[in-house]
């Protein structure tokens, strides 16, 4: 590491992330609009860097129910991503790509694999600009889905930055369709790669 | 009238009866319920990652089992409690995400539960009951007064431990 001091490196590790993640969510979220075949009103996405204990209140509450996709990164950069929305917010999308109302409950099956789907899209945009901006191979593992309380899957991305500091960066990204939706992505390379990450950005070593 | 003592995720708190402590939406991390039996003074701590020695960033003591649960236990001692006279109990730990992984970082959960052990055990603190592992979220209410340690879930119902 090329850093003189923690707070130095979490300070960088942070602007990385910061940098590549805007572009990315705006990316992703043009790529949903596509899929959906529907114009959105897309909001410019927000950084936010934010302690562990503010992080849930974003989403709506500690025990809010959240749809959380997780998958790994790997090629050039490794390490793992996060994308999250409120259930209701994902079943209609769910509801759009399936052409059809999706019932109250738990996702199903289908609906399950549906959102994967949408996942994909989302994630794999979201990666491809990163690929694009840092001129590197990047591409996404498969991904996993859970449904349940915002801090629990949270602790998942808290955890991993929990090993550099006290907060968690994450990319607030807002579009009106028929509601309004809020996603919201969290980058997590492995330590080892944000280096990588400093070099190909032209951030100096 | 009794209230409700509020920890977040790397925090820890004390309480004494009749109020209760709560911990809202556990994955990964694990809530460290402990109380003195005679007294009834309590604590909650909200522990993330196992082991502060192998970190970097290792200031947030409430943040690792290891610095947690003895920072908590000193505080219930400050309190009053009596270390010979406390119990505990854990819950959390999960997998969110359910895989077969060697990766570390997809095992936490698991590592932090063993963790708690360890430390419950090192301290001396006999460990009456757990509810760890698996693939979902719990909030947990810990009530001093008569050591029951509730579970709430998303879909799993509630358990008292």
């Amino acid at each position: 590491m090329s850093v003189n001091s923690l707070d130095a490196m979490s300070e960088q590790y942070y602007d990385i992330l910061k940098e590549i993640g805007n572009i990315g969510a705006g990316n992703a979220m043009t790529a949903l609009s596509q899929m959906l075949n529907c114009k959105v009103d897309m909001k410019v996405p927000q950084v936010k860097l934010l302690e562990f204990k503010d992080v849930a209140t974003l989403m709506g509450g500690e025990e809010q129910i959240l749809v959380g996709i997780f998958l790994g990164v790997e090629g050039d950069i490794t390490g793992s991503m996060m994308f999250l929305i409120e259930l209701e917010a994902a079943k209609h999308l769910i509801g759009k790509l399936m052409g059809m109302e999706i019932q109250p409950g738990e996702l199903g099956e289908m609906e399950t694999s549906a959102m994967k789907e949408v996942s994909n899209i989302i994630t794999g945009a979201y990666l491809n600009s990163l690929s694009t901006l840092t001129n590197m191979m990047i591409y996404p593992s498969v991904p996993f889905l859970a449904v349940d309380m915002a801090a629990a899957i949270l602790s998942v991305p808290a955890i991993q930055f929990g090993m550099v500091g006290d907060k968690i960066l994450l990319i607030q990204s807002q579009f009106s369709d028929d509601i309004d939706i809020d996603g919201f992505f969290v980058l997590m390379p492995d330590l080892e790669s944000y280096d990588k990450i400093l070099r190909s950005l032209g951030i100096v070593s | 009238m009794a209230e409700v003592i509020k920890v977040g995720m790397a925090d820890l708190k004390t309480c004494k009866s009749p109020d209760s402590i709560t911990t809202l939406g556990l994955g990964s991390c694990v809530g460290v319920a402990i109380v003195d039996k005679v007294n009834r003074i309590g604590g909650l701590a909200h522990v993330m990652l196992p082991d502060s020695t192998v970190m970097k960033e290792n200031t947030n003591i409430a943040k690792f089992a290891d610095t947690g649960v003895v920072e908590l236990v000193k505080q219930m001692e400050k309190l009053g409690a009596v270390r010979n006279r406390m119990v505990a109990k854990i819950a959390g730990g999960a997998q969110m995400f359910s895989f077969d992984s060697k990766s570390s970082l997809m095992r936490v959960g698991e590592r932090n539960a063993e963790a708690c052990r360890t430390v419950l055990k090192k301290l001396g603190i006999p460990l009456l009951a757990e509810d760890c592992g698996e693939n979902y979220g719990r909030t947990v209410v810990f009530y001093p007064e008569t050591g029951v340690y509730e579970i709430r879930t998303v879909g799993k119902g509630t358990k008292t431990i």
